[in-house]
């Protein structure tokens, strides 16, 4: 655990050091914050609507501004996980840096975790910028603090199943480049393939649309429904690509 | 707790007795073999060394010295065969080896955008070192290694020689009782040189220090024992004064031969300068109508006036005779089955 937190900090302060912690916060807090006011506007313009109409129709802030932020979120995250990810294991590679890590007496999962958990700190913090917006509807409105609550729980998964993703796609290469495009990539994949089982029924549409990180977030957390099943999903895919990470830093003593 | 582990490891050592080391071993390595897929780097090795020598590890580029090396840090696994450090066995126990271990690889491993003192910091940890024991060996590493005034500058900044120094500054943090250093010379100026080899010398002594280097001199000044692999095999391992023994106790002499009217039998000369008592070998140099020079070695001993006599008593012209000196250069380089293109040998000069 110790060794864990050694490395958690070193790569939280290499992020911070560098210019990427603060490009990837300012560009997630622009791009939520414009979807933040698209949401919004539309929400206020539909209540003004509904009031010159006459209607009573009970609006939901949860429902129509919450919960689209929220996936929306886990969307723009998609685009911004290679770049926390890239660097993790493939900058160690190409610097020979690895070999300092690997042989210090430490584990190698503690090197992983560690390195995890950094990338997943950085995405909390850009997460909190939402919260920020999200800070707003609070003061003016009277949401549910619950379902957005489950909500973030639900965009860490996701996230965390991404990056360890990431991850693994890092410890292949000593090219930073390479890396980051391939989990871009797959990342991408991940996210379209969640569509597929919207017009299709057959077995196989079913089976890659269950393997979408997105369906599992958008049915569940972002609706503020804490669910087992998808939880199970996530922490599973998160724990394969830790332990993928793990067979590929062990295979590095075998051929390098 | 570590002082309960070092009296298990040296319990341990006391199984190998018998061994003409009289120091315990620190080192044991046995049949280590490292294959890839087309080429073996390393081919059985086998080698041991005692607490607290300074051994150099000398071969060519390419020998297979830093894949030994990365097996015994357990940066590497061995395909077979088996290294122990300080009792414990590098794959069985890779825990404790590293802990007993201070590694710097060829290229020191630094992260540019650390500062000195950051880094050693992060990397005392790394090690299990922590509060104020971290800090005092941090002060000293910094002290010993010279980097002391670089402390809060960014790694990437710094010159090869302070990086290198880095480097060494963070493989002795955690103090370990065995230092593996790839080619720490490498790169340096020849101030710098000096000033890596007195303190690696200095460091001898606490630590049992393995050395790599493709540079001769260095291990004569710096090492007690050699281990000179070539081609992923082991060529020799001896001490530093043994082999320069050797190296003076041998005699090599160039020898050119010329018949009385002309004519001379080339394979007869070579055949009667081998019978000459104290021959070990005899090369033919230059075989041309009256030149005839051949490369003689002795195993020891003074043997030039033998051969000036057989030559005359043959009733043949000794038009040169001289000794060419046997370097450790040479005995590396026969070792290492390099061809041996000393500049006294070549036979433009003998003109």
């Amino acid at each position: 655990m110790r060794n864990t937190l050694i490395i958690w900090r070193k790569e939280l302060n290499g992020y911070f050091v560098s210019p990427i912690a603060y490009f990837l916060l300012t560009m997630f807090a622009v791009v939520s914050g414009f979807f933040f006011w698209l949401y919004l506007r539309g929400f206020v313009e539909y209540g003004m609507e509904m009031q010159m109409r006459g209607q009573g129709m009970p609006m939901n802030i949860n429902e129509q501004v919450i919960r689209p932020l929220l996936v929306n979120a886990g969307v723009i995250g998609l685009f911004f996980i290679p770049m926390i990810t890239m660097r993790l294991f493939a900058e160690e590679k190409r610097s020979g840096t690895i070999e300092l890590l690997a042989t210090s007496p430490i584990r190698d999962w503690e090197v992983i975790l560690g390195k995890w958990l950094a990338a997943l700190t950085l995405y909390a913090c850009m997460l909190l910028f939402t919260a920020l917006n999200f800070a707003f509807l609070f003061k003016y409105g009277n949401p549910d603090w619950k379902p957005l609550a489950i909500g973030y729980l639900g965009l860490l998964l996701q996230a965390g199943t991404l990056l360890a993703i990431g991850t693994f796609i890092s410890s292949l290469t000593k090219n930073q480049i390479i890396a980051g495009a391939v989990t871009f990539g797959i990342c991408l994949v991940l996210w379209i393939i969640s569509s597929v089982g919207e017009f299709e029924t057959s077995v196989w549409s079913q089976v890659l649309s269950y393997m979408s990180v997105l369906t599992h977030f958008e049915e569940s957390f972002a609706k503020g429904v804490l669910s087992a099943k998808d939880a199970v999903f996530f922490l599973t895919a998160i724990f394969l690509g830790l332990f993928f990470t793990a067979r590929s830093m062990e295979s590095l003593r075998w051929r390098s | 707790m570590f002082s309960v582990e070092l009296f298990k490891a040296e319990s341990v050592q006391t199984l190998h007795t018998g061994i003409p080391c009289i120091k315990p071993l620190m080192i044991t390595v046995k049949e280590l073999t490292k294959r890839y897929a087309r080429n073996t780097a390393v081919d059985h090795i086998s080698f041991e060394v005692g607490k607290g020598q300074i051994v150099g590890f000398l071969g060519p580029n390419g020998a297979g010295k830093t894949t030994t090396m990365r097996m015994l840090t357990g940066f590497l696994s061995p395909t077979s065969g088996s290294a122990t450090v300080a009792g414990f066995d590098v794959l069985e126990q890779p825990l404790e080896v590293k802990k007993r271990i201070g590694y710097l690889p060829e290229t020191p491993p630094l992260y540019p955008e650390m500062e000195t003192g950051e880094y050693l910091t992060f990397v005392g940890r790394l090690k299990g070192l922590s509060g104020a024991e971290l800090r005092k060996r941090i002060d000293y590493v910094c002290e010993r290694c010279a980097v002391a005034d670089v402390k809060n500058k960014l790694l990437g900044k710094l010159s090869k020689g302070y990086r290198q120094r880095v480097g060494l500054a963070q493989a002795i943090i955690h103090n370990p009782d065995v230092l593996i250093l790839d080619e720490p010379t490498a790169g340096l100026d020849p101030k710098q040189i000096n000033e890596t080899r007195d303190l690696i010398k200095s460091l001898g002594g606490d630590h049992t220090i393995i050395l790599s280097t493709h540079i001769l001199p260095e291990v004569e000044q710096t090492c007690e024992q050699v281990i000179i692999i070539n081609k992923g095999k082991l060529a020799a391992t001896d001490s530093v004064q043994n082999l320069q023994n050797r190296a003076r106790g041998a005699e090599s002499v160039l020898i050119e031969v010329s018949g009385r009217n002309g004519s001379l039998d080339f394979a007869t000369v070579q055949r009667r300068l081998e019978q000459v008592a104290g021959v070990s070998r005899v090369v033919a140099r230059q075989h041309q109508e009256n030149r005839n020079s051949f490369e003689v070695e002795s195993g020891k001993g003074f043997v030039r006036g033998d051969l000036a006599r057989a030559v005359v008593e043959a009733g043949w012209d000794l038009n040169e005779l001289r000794p060419t000196a046997m370097s450790l250069e040479e005995i590396f380089l026969q070792l290492t089955g390099a061809q041996a293109d000393g500049k006294e040998g070549s036979p433009k000069e003998s003109q």
